[in-house]
């Protein structure tokens, strides 16, 4: 098999695997600071709102221009400096949009036009234009996010816990933060399409995260019927157990969209699908990572607060000091009976690796049936 | 496996057959309709084909110059981006443009007559009472004899059989039909008729003949001239009529015919419903109706004006429903209506009943608006922008692919054959999306569809990598694909259903373009569901029957060798270290 499908292997086994959760402090300090420096980039350099969210001006051009819809898209970016929407209409004439542009600038901007279009300036119509995604547009986005954010918090603490409904939310704003932000230190202007790319993240980040917090609750069901592994521990080991899934799966997504942000856009430069698909790429790896590294380990620091887990960890250690003292791997003596055979008293502690007592009576064989 | 196993692999044997002929019937079915449809194409949106552009100018109403300021225009531009995108999902544009004028972008292939019928129609509606009415035509038959009028009225109003059915009770129909799509509503001469709150009495041969009203004569004069077969007499009909005003209206009834109305002022209005919607009435064989559901005012102003009315006689037992000053229903009462519903009908077509829906649901406009031009526009961008996306995206797709094959081998068959079932359901539902709701594809539409590739992979990918655990764990692949598939199952269900959760909630309360995308949202989700359901676990079940996969081929994927599959026996006992990330087995 690949070195991948090894890793895969190894990292089921648990031979291999990183403790994301022992030295999460360093991952919450990235995270802090790319955090930090996308909202002082949104603060220093603002969000340039496009046409369609602040309205702009429009410029009429007369009939059967000689100019192609691209060159007049150039002339009329340098004439504004900003991103300039080109229309060929029914009769030859062009529509130019250009956003955030007052009735001074957009004399300026007719004068520039008339130039490098090489038309009377006279001939050139100019009106400013409203925004097309009004206010009532904006403000029922913003409550219907709002009230899916009270829903899926809702629904994660009944379908999960409380903690794990908060990890997700915390790793849903950290996404959304970043994306925006870097969004700003790029420059590029907010279109309706970057708000629907801002809300696919939405959709996946969440959806990440619920997949990964799956098998942390299924790792750990019976965990205080155990006094092996503490909270963490196991949670550490979920994340591994699913880190296959993530690289695959965050590969699988990132590609195309990879494909589109440096292809298309290598190949056209700036333009909508550049916009879509930078928002997309940095928030759909934000999101990977954020669910492994952000809200995975957020939930063990909170779960190790709870009474019964502090109980356990003690027990935990006890038990480690009590097997260190008499010299000997604990795992010898106890655990890996108690935690290999399926039939065992105390099972359940990890999921892929190890079946619970439950499920092999249910469905398999006695152990003796493997292989 | 052991034979407890027996009974549960003979039910998974003939399931997976039947899932996928269910799933290969369904997309066969979809294609053909797509086929038969004509439309094999998703519709693009403006962004990337182009459209229509209308440009509607404001019509100042005398006296009332000042009423075309920015409130007002936002307001219209609200109502009117509502009315052609309804669903979200339309793709079309409005926007301001200068004081006076508003631009409304609808991508190529939406119907372009019935988009400008809707942003162009004010759709002031009024319930008005009917305080007389009769056959109208030219000149001659205007005035007919007492017993004429009479009778008249009494033969359309047979025919509009009002009801109060016997299922609901409460829903007002009968049947004049009137185009939906009224015409003009200017302001030119306002009737200073006085408001009566009693149907006033006519001088006109009304079967009533109450006692006439001194300020009516003008408004009887009025009835006895209108010709309502004359389209330019009908237009003026009632014009500048003020919402209190008694007032003059024609309407045509369920033969055709036209017919003229004296109206008393209005009782309830436009704003006083809450939804509108277009409903196939199957119980009183009127074809296609609106049925409206009122406020909680506006329910009792109906309640209330039924009531007076159902003491009437006819015709002053009917009240007229009042679009743009033109009767689209003139049902009648026998009984105070206090359901909060009433229902139009009117020889609807679907479509018709639709766009009056529609219409009615979302508000008069505040403006009335005259098309000041109609023209094509080319896409907002350059074609350019849509070949090399798609270009980046096939060679994005096809990393995906060879990723798959790389890392999955035989396997990435199946995950290769789920996405490309994925992607031809997404096509072909887009494809049949477009000609019954309007869907219309974006640009941002078309990047989220490739991140919902991603997602659909996801399901796979859990399912698989849970499938190759089993194994590890040492079960040979037929087991393994059974064990893995509940727990699978509940972690995609879980994570769609957040997923789900998002669409639901923004289809309902956004508008516009959110609206759409939380639509496409929703259905890349299902699909999802649909795919791994019925698509990609029976097929993995199928295949595990197969040698090369079961036997553990080298290059299934499912090498239990190369995948650490624990040794069939025991293994022994080893010393490991305490931790987390405590090697085990090796």
């Amino acid at each position: 098999m690949s070195k991948l499908g090894n890793l895969g292997a190894r990292l089921h086994h648990g031979e291999v695997g990183y403790d994301f959760v022992k030295n999460r402090k360093i991952w919450y300090g990235i995270s802090i600071l790319i955090t930090i420096t996308a909202i002082v980039g949104l603060a220093v350099r603002g969000l340039h709102m496009g046409i369609e969210f602040q309205g702009g001006a429009v410029f009429t051009t007369p009939k059967n221009m000689s100019a192609s819809v691209s060159q007049a898209e150039e002339y009329a970016e340098e004439a504004s400096g900003h991103d300039a929407i080109v229309q060929k209409l029914g009769d030859g004439s062009l529509r130019i949009q250009i956003a955030g542009t007052d009735t001074a600038q957009s004399d300026q901007i007719k004068e520039a036009l008339s130039e490098d279009l090489k038309v009377d300036a006279e001939r050139i119509n100019a009106d400013l234009v409203g925004p097309s995604w009004g206010d009532q547009i904006a403000n029922k986005a913003w409550q219907g996010l709002g009230i899916f954010l009270v829903l899926v918090v809702i629904y994660l603490a009944i379908a999960f816990e409380w903690r794990m409904a908060l990890a997700a939310f915390v790793a849903l704003i950290h996404d959304i933060t970043i994306t925006v932000g870097i969004y700003a230190l790029v420059g590029f202007e907010v279109t309706p399409g970057t708000v629907i790319g801002l809300l696919t993240i939405l959709g996946y980040s969440l959806y990440d995260t619920v997949v990964v917090f799956d098998s942390l609750k299924e790792q750990t069901r019976d965990i205080t019927k155990q006094t092996r592994w503490t909270y963490s521990e196991i949670a550490n080991r979920s994340i591994n157990s699913t880190l296959v899934r993530s690289i695959n799966t965050t590969v699988v997504a990132l590609l195309p969209v990879g494909g589109l942000l440096f292809i298309g856009g290598g190949v056209l430069g700036a333009g909508m699908l550049n916009d879509i698909s930078l928002s997309l790429f940095v928030g759909l790896a934000a999101g990977a990572y954020s669910s492994i590294f952000i809200a995975t380990p957020l939930v063990a620091d909170l779960k190790e607060r709870e009474p019964q887990m502090k109980a356990l960890k003690k027990r935990v250690l006890a038990k480690r000091a009590q097997a260190a003292a008499k010299g000997e791997s604990p795992e010898d003596a106890t655990s890996d009976g108690s935690f290999d055979e399926p039939d065992d008293a105390t099972p359940a502690v990890v999921g892929p690796r190890d079946q619970p007592a439950s499920r092999t009576r249910g469905r398999g064989g006695p152990s003796g049936k493997r292989r | 496996m052991a034979a407890p196993k027996k009974g549960r692999n003979a039910s998974a044997q003939s399931k997976p057959g039947r899932s996928l002929a269910l799933i290969l019937i369904a997309i066969v079915a979809l294609t053909g309709g797509m086929f038969a449809s004509g439309h094999t194409t998703p519709r693009l949106g403006i962004d990337l084909a182009g459209g229509t552009s209308i440009t509607l100018r404001a019509v100042p109403e005398a006296g009332q110059e000042s009423a075309i300021n920015k409130t007002n225009m936002d307001t219209a531009v609200e109502i009117m981006e509502r009315r052609v995108n309804g669903l979200g999902v339309q793709e079309s544009e409005v926007q301001t443009q200068g004081d006076r004028n508003i631009i409304v972008n609808i991508p190529k292939g939406t119907n372009s007559k019935e988009a400008r019928e809707q942003v162009g129609t004010t759709a002031k509606l009024y319930f008005r009472p009917v305080v007389a009415t009769e056959l109208s035509g030219p000149a001659g038959t205007a005035s007919p004899t007492p017993s004429a009028s009479g009778s008249a009225s009494g033969k359309a109003t047979d025919k509009d059989k009002a009801t109060d059915k016997a299922t609901d009770g409460e829903k007002a129909s009968s049947s004049p039909s009137a185009s939906a799509s009224s015409t003009t509503q200017g302001r030119a001469a306002t009737d200073a008729l006085k408001a009566d709150p009693s149907p006033s009495g006519s001088a006109s041969p009304s079967p009533s003949g109450s006692a006439a009203g001194d300020d009516s004569s003008k408004l009887q004069a009025a009835y006895a001239a209108l010709d309502c077969t004359d389209e330019s007499a009908r237009a003026k009909a009632g014009d500048g009529a003020k919402p209190q005003d008694s007032t003059v209206a024609c309407g045509q009834n369920s033969q055709g015919q036209w017919q003229k109305y004296i109206l008393g002022p209005a009782e309830v209005d436009g704003t006083d419903v809450d939804e509108a919607k277009a409903v196939f009435n199957t119980q009183t064989a009127a074809g296609w109706t609106v049925t409206m559901d009122f406020t909680d005012g506006g329910a009792k102003k109906f309640a209330n004006i039924t009531g007076k009315l159902a003491q009437n006689q006819s015709p002053q037992n009917q009240f007229a429903i009042v679009l743009d000053n033109e009767v689209v229903s003139d049902p009648y009462v026998s009984q105070a209506l206090t359901g909060g519903n009433a229902e139009i009908s009117g020889n609807f077509t679907q479509e018709e009943a639709q766009s009056l829906a529609n219409m009615l649901s979302y508000g008069a406009l505040p403006l009335t608006f005259k098309e000041d031009s109609v023209t094509t526009v080319t896409a907002a961008l350059g074609g350019e922008q849509l070949q090399a996306g798609l270009i980046a995206g096939a060679i994005g797709l096809a990393l995906v692919v060879i990723y798959l094959l790389v890392y999955y081998r035989g396997l990435s068959f199946i995950a290769v054959a789920s996405l490309l079932v994925s992607a031809a359901l997404t096509y072909v539902i887009m494809s049949l999306l477009g000609p019954t709701i309007g869907f219309a594809l974006n640009l941002p539409a078309v990047c989220g569809a490739i991140v919902a590739i991603g997602i659909t992979a996801d399901s796979f990918i859990v399912y698989f990598e849970r499938v190759r655990d089993e194994i590890r764990e040492g079960r040979s692949l037929r087991p393994a694909v059974e064990r893995a598939w509940p727990r699978a199952r509940r972690t995609i269900l879980v994570s769609d259903f957040v997923s789900f959760l998002a669409a639901a909630v923004l289809f309902i309360v956004t508008v516009g373009k959110v609206q759409g995308f939380a639509f496409t949202l929703g259905l890349t989700t299902l699909l999802d569901v649909v795919v791994v359901f019925l698509f990609t676990k029976p097929l993995l079940t199928l295949m595990a029957r197969r040698k090369f996969f079961a036997s553990g081929h080298k290059w299934s994927g499912l090498d239990p060798k190369s995948l650490g599959a624990k040794p069939p026996l025991r293994r022994t006992r080893r010393p490991a270290h305490p931790g987390p990330v405590d090697p085990k087995e090796a």
